[in-house]
């Protein structure tokens, strides 16, 4: 089994073929999506690939030590071009196909015209423990 | 076997082994050994007096801690009888087992784990899940919780004030993984309010239950918000309802108002509305007036502009909202809600879209999205 992190962004990947922001769509249209997102989580964890999923706020900063004594610097709002993450699910898989598959199901959920989004995700191995045997 | 009358017993059972003189870090460890026992044993052998049995476990499991401990140190010298039962336990070792859990020393987070377990008996495991965090995170948070606590003299009386803001955080917890925290935070209010006689208890007490009542008419079968006013209202629970207007009432009654009655008669009279039109809005305006001359808290004057908007129409709800402070949480959906009522839709939607995207949590957020998305696809027509 390997894990791999579904990274969604609000921006910083290329554009999704119907790229069309959400309050745009129709309300059954959202309630539509919404239910393909629910499935998909439900399906995996029926299967015993699901390990999280979670989705984060639009906004953050970022922050580092400014040296002893001083308070941490902090940088923010992020600025408008800055590659922003949405949400991420972490899945635990047999293989790597099987991942670009899932990954495949996920970026169609319906959206605007009740057509699939065709957004791209970026999917990410996670580094694993050393194996046991390794000879 | 009823584990919420097992846990009932937590605080009883504990406060007996701390005023036997154990030290209160080593006492709870002992109960949680018991409760775990119990939870094993009850089902095939119910105890003929339950809370005698926990004590009993609960005891002896701190006596093979001590020896245990007493044997690493090569120390023979404590006490290993069983001491002559003491009087009847009171409610006021319930009382301080509160005090000390929601101790001003203590963080809130640290508080409320610690609340949850030594008053409500519940397991690190369950606290773990109902805080979405890993089971071995909760466990030192309340180990360093019962240290924090441990020195403290259990006899000095608290401030009732810090344990109701406990017990308010876990009941707006509301509801994740396997353990009901609303009903949890009901649970333990009403155990508190039966050890303490206070209109603020009372008042927190009626304020749960006028809002768990709406539980059921809340969310929609696809996990979605259903506001208030479109709440279908023959769902909600009209026993609960009862008893909180009924424990408000006799608050009320004693002329000492504080922040969570007023809170409650709000709930109460949405609650008394049988349509959500025939909402005394008028009144509700008043309340929050009281309010916010008893808290600083400006979430008061959030609510109270949409309480104004709906008493004398939405200008008047924008002109009290144009006092509040534009950054709090959900300002701009409540000026969302005001303009699109005042008969602008594109503000409305442009708002909604906006507030959606400061949405503290998933569900409010796919809510507000929603409202931004009605209000576009009417536009379009």
């Amino acid at each position: 089994m390997a894990k791999y992190l579904l990274l969604k962004h609000y921006r910083g990947g290329p554009a999704a073929v119907n790229d069309v922001p959400m309050d745009q769509w129709t309300p059954a249209e959202i309630s539509a999506h919404m239910q393909y997102m629910r499935d998909f989580a439900a399906r995996l964890e029926g299967t015993g690939e699901f390990v999280d999923g979670q989705a984060l706020a639009p906004e953050g900063t970022f922050v580092r030590y400014d040296g002893e004594g001083r308070p941490p610097v902090t940088d923010g709002p992020f600025a408008e071009t800055k590659d922003l993450i949405a949400g991420w699910m972490v899945i635990d898989v047999d293989s790597y196909d099987r991942a670009v598959d899932l990954a495949g199901e996920l970026s169609a959920a319906p959206g605007a015209g009740g057509k699939p989004i065709h957004e791209w995700l970026e999917l990410r191995p996670f580094l694993s423990e050393p194996p046991t045997i390794t000879e | 076997m009823d584990e919420t009358l097992l846990r009932s017993l937590t605080p009883s059972v504990l406060g007996i082994l701390v005023r036997r003189g154990i030290d209160f870090a080593a006492a709870e460890d002992a109960v949680q050994d018991a409760l775990v026992e119990a939870v094993r044993v009850w089902p095939a052998d119910p105890p003929r007096d339950p809370k005698g049995w926990l004590t009993t476990v609960a005891w002896r499991r701190f006596l093979d801690a001590a020896r245990a401990d007493a044997a690493r140190r090569r120390r023979e010298d404590l006490v290993d009888e069983e001491p002559a039962p003491g009087p009847a336990p009171t409610v006021d070792d319930t009382l301080q087992l509160y005090f000390l859990c929601a101790h001003p020393s203590l963080t809130p987070s640290s508080a409320v784990a610690l609340t949850l377990r030594a008053v409500g008996g519940l397991t690190t495991r369950q606290i773990a899940h109902a805080y979405l965090v890993p089971e071995a995170t909760m466990a030192q948070r309340i180990s360093r919780a019962k240290r924090t606590v441990s020195g403290l003299r259990f006899d000095r009386p608290g401030d009732v004030a810090t344990v109701l803001r406990v017990l308010y955080l876990v009941f707006n917890e509301g509801y994740s993984g396997d353990v009901d925290l609303a009903a949890e935070a009901i649970r333990l209010t009403r155990q508190l309010a039966a050890a303490i006689d206070h209109p603020e208890v009372a008042g927190l007490l009626a304020l749960m239950l006028l809002h768990h009542a709406r539980r059921a008419a809340r969310t929609a079968p696809d996990g979605s918000l259903v506001p208030l006013a479109e709440q279908d209202r023959s769902r909600w629970d009209t026993r609960s309802i009862a008893e909180g207007v009924e424990i408000l009432q006799a608050a009320l009654a004693r002329d000492q108002l504080g922040e969570f009655q007023a809170q409650a008669a709000i709930a109460a009279l949405h609650a008394d509305a049988p349509t959500a039109a025939e909402t005394d809005w008028v009144q509700i305006v008043e309340w929050y007036d009281e309010l916010a001359r008893l808290t600083a808290n400006p979430v008061v004057r959030l609510n109270r502009a949409v309480a104004v908007g709906e008493a004398d129409g939405p200008r008047a709800g924008l002109t009290a909202l144009a006092a509040v402070d534009d950054a709090l949480p959900r300002y701009t959906a409540v000026a969302a809600y005001l303009h699109e009522r005042d008969g602008d839709p594109a503000t409305a939607a442009r708002l909604y879209a906006e507030a959606a995207q400061q949405a503290p949590n998933l569900a409010e957020r796919d809510h507000l999205t929603r409202q931004a998305a009605r209000l576009n696809a009417l536009r379009r027509r």
